[in-house]
């Protein structure tokens, strides 16, 4: 079952044409991954997906709910751990406390942020930071999470930490949108994978098509890596 | 006179001076934020008609506002004014004085946060009151704390104004005395008095600001 489907979705700009005529489908239980160079229209699909920035032509189709996680994480400062990651059940969901403090517990414990739960996020590294804003996205029970460039604010020690958490979702058939710069996890984890160039789905396939594929581009592109 | 009488005369003036202090913040402070949405509103005549309103009140003189305030009524309207008018003048001209300055206060702040706040806000689902609410203004109170203990100290030494429209406060009432009595001893009490003000108003605000340093 396709969870997401995108037809044709335009974006520009101030007259510069960020996406010209993206198609995608996101399928139930896969892992698609988005890469591409800087001004690709990588970021900018994202958003359009999650309904950030409106795409002034085409569809989007749901068959469920969506999470996303940001390059800066984006957590709410003035809250801890544990009140970013059962806030919003709380209050949006209006989910049972005894039951969302349960669930967040578990999810810190998966994270392995359990002796976190009370510090704010200031007091915490980048790689913890990111995987506390995870849990916050994953405590809300989305079908689909989006992922833009997540180890992208951190140093490549973190960044590990964060693609480990990712890919232990990934084997629990988490059905993830990850835009990434990060080529080798994008080739062992993602099922699918699409090479964005000039706002355009230059490549797609599955990972050993797209990492093996002769497209000029995209070999020029993975070369510099 | 002896200083003791002095200083009962001028304790009376102490306590209107603070119920104009204290008066004019309860309305001006939320009245502030109303102005400041309509400034920031995407309605092109409220933002025109708030940005409009900010500049008369930051760039007239509010001693000058004090008296549009009281004798407008009378000159506008033909209506008789009462003495017992003039308190309620001076609270009205300051409210609405103090309320464009705080407006503009609250902007800055709204504006400064980070558009990713919003955003993380709006993906988890939140409205946009709830947004504003939880996520947003407790972090612009922080932020604009400092700005705010500015306005309020200078709101201390500006209660002395009232006495253009003779609300008998502190500085009109020193003032009064000094002539009748041929003294400077009630200048320096009063300035006593509003120094210790604003001490007690820079404690205040530095221990809130000490409280929202729980976070960064």
């Amino acid at each position: 079952m396709s969870l997401l489907e995108m037809r044709h979705i335009k974006k520009s700009f101030d007259g510069l044409s960020v996406l010209k005529d993206i198609s995608l489908t996101v399928e139930e239980g896969e892992v698609l991954g988005i890469i591409g160079p800087s001004g690709s229209g990588k970021s900018t699909l994202l958003r359009c997906a999650t309904g950030l920035e409106t795409q002034d032509e085409g569809e989007i189709l749901y068959n469920g709910t969506f999470g996303l996680v940001f390059q800066n994480f984006n957590l709410f400062p003035h809250y801890t751990v544990l009140k970013n990651i059962t806030d919003a059940p709380l209050r949006v969901q209006k989910r049972k406390k005894s039951e969302v403090m349960e669930e967040a517990r578990v999810l810190l414990k998966k994270m392995g942020l359990e002796d976190k739960e009370k510090a704010y996020p200031y007091q915490l590294s980048g790689g913890q930071q990111q995987r506390v804003s995870i849990a916050r996205a994953l405590a809300m029970k989305p079908d689909i999470l989006f992922f833009d460039e997540p180890t992208s604010a951190l140093d490549p020690e973190l960044t590990g930490e964060i693609l480990k958490v990712i890919r232990q979702l990934a084997e629990e058939k988490m059905t993830m949108v990850i835009v990434t710069h990060e080529m080798n996890f994008a080739k062992n984890v993602a099922d699918h994978v699409i090479f964005m160039d000039g706002g355009l789905i230059a490549v797609e396939g599955t990972s050993e098509e797209v990492f093996s594929s002769h497209h000029e581009r995209l070999n020029e592109f993975l070369g510099k890596f | 006179m002896n200083l003791s009488v002095m200083l009962q005369q001028l304790s009376s003036g102490m306590l209107v001076s603070i119920e104009i202090f204290v008066l004019t913040l309860v309305f001006s402070l939320p009245l502030g934020l109303v102005i400041c949405f309509g400034r920031m509103s995407k309605i092109t005549v409220l933002r025109w008609l708030s940005s409009a309103y900010i500049s008369i009140m930051r760039g007239t003189p509010l001693m000058l506002q004090l008296m549009v305030v009281y004798f407008g009524p009378y000159f506008i309207f033909g209506v008789r004014i009462t003495k017992s008018y003039s308190i309620i003048a001076v609270l009205i001209g300051f409210a609405i004085n103090y309320a464009a300055y705080f407006a503009e206060i609250y902007r800055g702040g709204i504006e400064s946060m980070p558009v990713g706040q919003y955003e993380a806000a709006k993906l988890l689902g939140y409205s946009k009151a709830q947004t504003f609410i939880h996520i947003i203004l407790p972090q612009v109170v922080k932020r604009i704390l400092p700005s705010i203990t500015n306005e309020v100290i200078t709101l201390v030494k500006d209660t002395s104004l009232a006495f253009v429209l003779a609300v008998s406060e502190m500085f009109t009432i020193a003032k009064q005395i000094a002539s009748s009595q041929t003294t400077m001893m009630p200048f320096v009490v009063a300035a006593l008095f509003y120094y210790i003000f604003n001490l007690l108003v820079a404690v205040v605000m530095n221990t809130i600001e000490r409280k929202l340093n729980y976070y960064r």
